[in-house]
């Protein structure tokens, strides 16, 4: 089983990119769960959303994970939330920031040790440059596809397509452009 | 005439969304709602088909949850199908029309979307609503994931409309758990689900002037008691009604449901006793024990809540050493719900298993398979002493000191 934890706010798009990748996943004929953890949240609060993802039906209900992989999806978060929470040694961490690995890496001790298993990519600016909006769930998915080796760039943008067939053409176009500049910019 | 809606063969929903396409399916006539979270999306899905044309039937808005059932005990006595769904404080403000509404005999469905009640205010899963309701003369169903939420609230229709039973039926479901967890669901086709659940032929409905009847009348000591002794005749009697509409579902689907659901039980020395998502954790918890500790653990649920399964919960069990009876809901100064009722049963048994209560999950605390594995390993213990080594009724996954209560006087 692969478990994903998302690190986010209320209303970047975390719980819609959890939904989104298990919607992609399950038509591979894999078994997916899809959940957050915010209630009464209010946009802007910190919040995670879980992804599990298996060959048999998922049956665990607990909201505890060991995570095979954190994203996290909003630049501050890194500094404020504790993002290696139950982390196993082989998780890997993909973070939205503006800076470079190496300029995050210092600022954040907890993440020395583990620096070939962190991934960097700026959602955020890829979001504005071709959603229009900063939401960083798309791009996230995108470094998720490269880093996690999980699916071609091609078989996952064919399957996203479907996954978003009810929007305009000009959404899913913008939200494909997202998704592969992310891949290719993950570092 | 509504719209088709183009399903998937495997669709990634859950439970609230999985619920309101069971609705949309059942081709209901009237849903009268008031939201709450986290029922909210079963209705908010459900206006939205309205909204789109994939929806016939009425979707009446109503300013609070006492006039949402109102609404639907109006329309089932009208003679329509009926449906609604609430959580917590607002299933809490219907519990009274919740009576009138199976005294009257109106076959309506409610999905509840099990949460805390309040104080302190509390938005996360328990079952202290679910629990609420027990007592309120209903047929009620538990679903363990968002697939069965649909499942059931297929059944539900047929169940509650059968003209033996004639009864309204509640589907639970776990808060958030389940209503807000997104997996794969297969859904059936409009066209399969519709003629599942078939067309509603109402009795005895107020809209036929030809044949004027009577809805909520007063009886006093000369008639109440043999309304209600009818109505509870009408739910043990509906065990069997129950087992052949579950029946003619896994004929159409390949999904069987108990009234009572067994796991690993046919061995098993030591099991567990749930409700609502817990269940499939512990299924989880029982192999891994079995294949790691040599412990023989199987699990226990009750599908359907009420009628309460004295029957079949006796037959799962008689067999077994040690029972945890675990209840999600603030036991307000006696023991666990499902502790006492599944003892009530055993008790009547040759074997009388050691029962012990476990209290865990208020409002929404999680429930780690850890703690289910220490459960077992404990359940062990009194398997293999032949008495219960540790206090009756345990908090579990309470911060602070440990909470227990009572010794055991038998061995």
């Amino acid at each position: 089983m692969v478990e994903i934890r998302w690190h986010s706010r209320a209303g970047q798009g975390a719980v819609t990119g959890a939904k989104g990748l298990g919607d992609v996943v399950s038509t591979t004929g894999k078994q997916v769960q899809a959940f957050a953890l915010y209630g009464s949240a209010k946009r802007g609060a910190a919040m995670q959303a879980f992804n599990r993802i298996d060959d048999e039906q998922i049956i665990t209900h607990e909201k505890f994970m060991l995570p095979d992989f954190v994203l996290v999806i909003d630049p501050a978060l890194v500094f404020t939330d504790n993002i290696t929470m139950n982390d196993k040694a082989t998780t890997k961490y993909i973070i939205t920031t503006h800076l470079s690995k190496e300029e995050l890496i210092s600022q954040l001790p907890e993440l020395q040790d583990k620096k070939d298993r962190v991934f960097t990519v700026d959602c955020m600016q890829i979001s504005l440059d071709t959603i229009g909006r900063a939401i960083p769930n798309t791009p996230m998915l995108g470094a998720f596809v490269k880093v996690s080796e999980m699916f071609e760039l091609d078989y996952f943008l064919g399957r996203m397509k479907k996954v978003l067939s009810k929007f305009p053409q000009k959404i899913i176009d913008s939200n494909m452009q997202a998704i592969t500049r992310a891949y290719n910019e993950v570092k | 005439m509504a719209l088709k809606y183009e399903l998937q063969e495997v669709e990634v929903w859950d439970g609230n969304y999985a619920a309101s396409h069971a609705l949309r399916q059942a081709q209901v006539d009237v849903v009268a709602a008031y939201p709450i979270t986290p029922s909210t999306p079963v209705v908010e899905n459900y206006g939205q088909f309205v909204a789109d044309g994939y929806i016939d039937g009425e979707f009446v808005m109503v300013e609070s949850e006492h006039a949402a059932m109102s609404g639907c005990v109006g329309a089932a006595a009208a003679g329509g199908r009926v449906a609604t769904a609430t959580s917590s404080q607002g299933f809490a403000l219907m519990v009274e029309v919740l009576y009138q509404a199976s005294g009257m005999r109106l076959p309506i469905v409610l999905n509840l979307v099990n949460r805390a009640l309040a104080s302190p205010l509390n938005v996360r899963g328990d079952h202290s609503d679910m629990y609420l309701g027990r007592d309120a003369g209903w047929i009620m169903l538990d679903s363990f994931n968002a697939q069965e939420t649909y499942d059931l609230n297929l059944c539900a229709f047929r169940i509650g409309e059968h003209k033996d039973v004639r009864l309204p039926v509640m589907v639970n479901q776990d808060g958030f758990i389940t209503s807000h967890t997104a997996q794969n669901v297969r859904p059936l086709s409009d066209e399969d689900a519709y003629k599942f659940v078939g067309v509603y032929e109402p009795v005895d409905e107020l809209l036929d002037f030809a044949r004027p009847v009577t809805y909520g009348a007063q009886t006093e000591e000369d008639w109440h008691f043999e309304h209600k002794a009818r109505q509870h005749k009408a739910l043990i009697d509906a065990r069997p009604i129950i087992e052949d509409i579950f029946a003619e579902f896994e004929k159409l689907t390949g999904r069987k449901y108990n009234r009572v659901e067994s796991y690993m039980m046919e061995d098993a020395e030591v099991a567990i006793v749930a409700l609502g998502s817990t269940v499939e954790s512990a299924r989880v918890v029982a192999k891994y024990l079995r294949e790691n500790e040599g412990i023989k653990a199987g699990v226990v649920a009750t599908r359907v809540i009420r009628p309460f399964p004295f029957d079949a919960i006796r037959t799962a069990l008689e067999n077994c050493k040690a029972i945890g009876a675990m209840d999600r809901s603030a036991p307000g100064g006696a023991l666990g719900m499902l502790f006492n009722e599944v003892s009530a049963a055993v008790y009547t048994t040759s074997s009388r298993p050691l029962v012990t209560n476990y209290i865990y999950g208020l409002g929404g605390r999680d429930l780690t398979l850890e703690q289910i594995k220490d459960i077992y390993r404990e359940l062990k213990k009194n398997a293999d002493a032949g008495e219960i080594t540790t206090k009756i009724q345990q908090f579990v996954g309470l911060r602070g000191p440990k909470l227990e209560f009572f010794k055991t006087r038998r061995g």
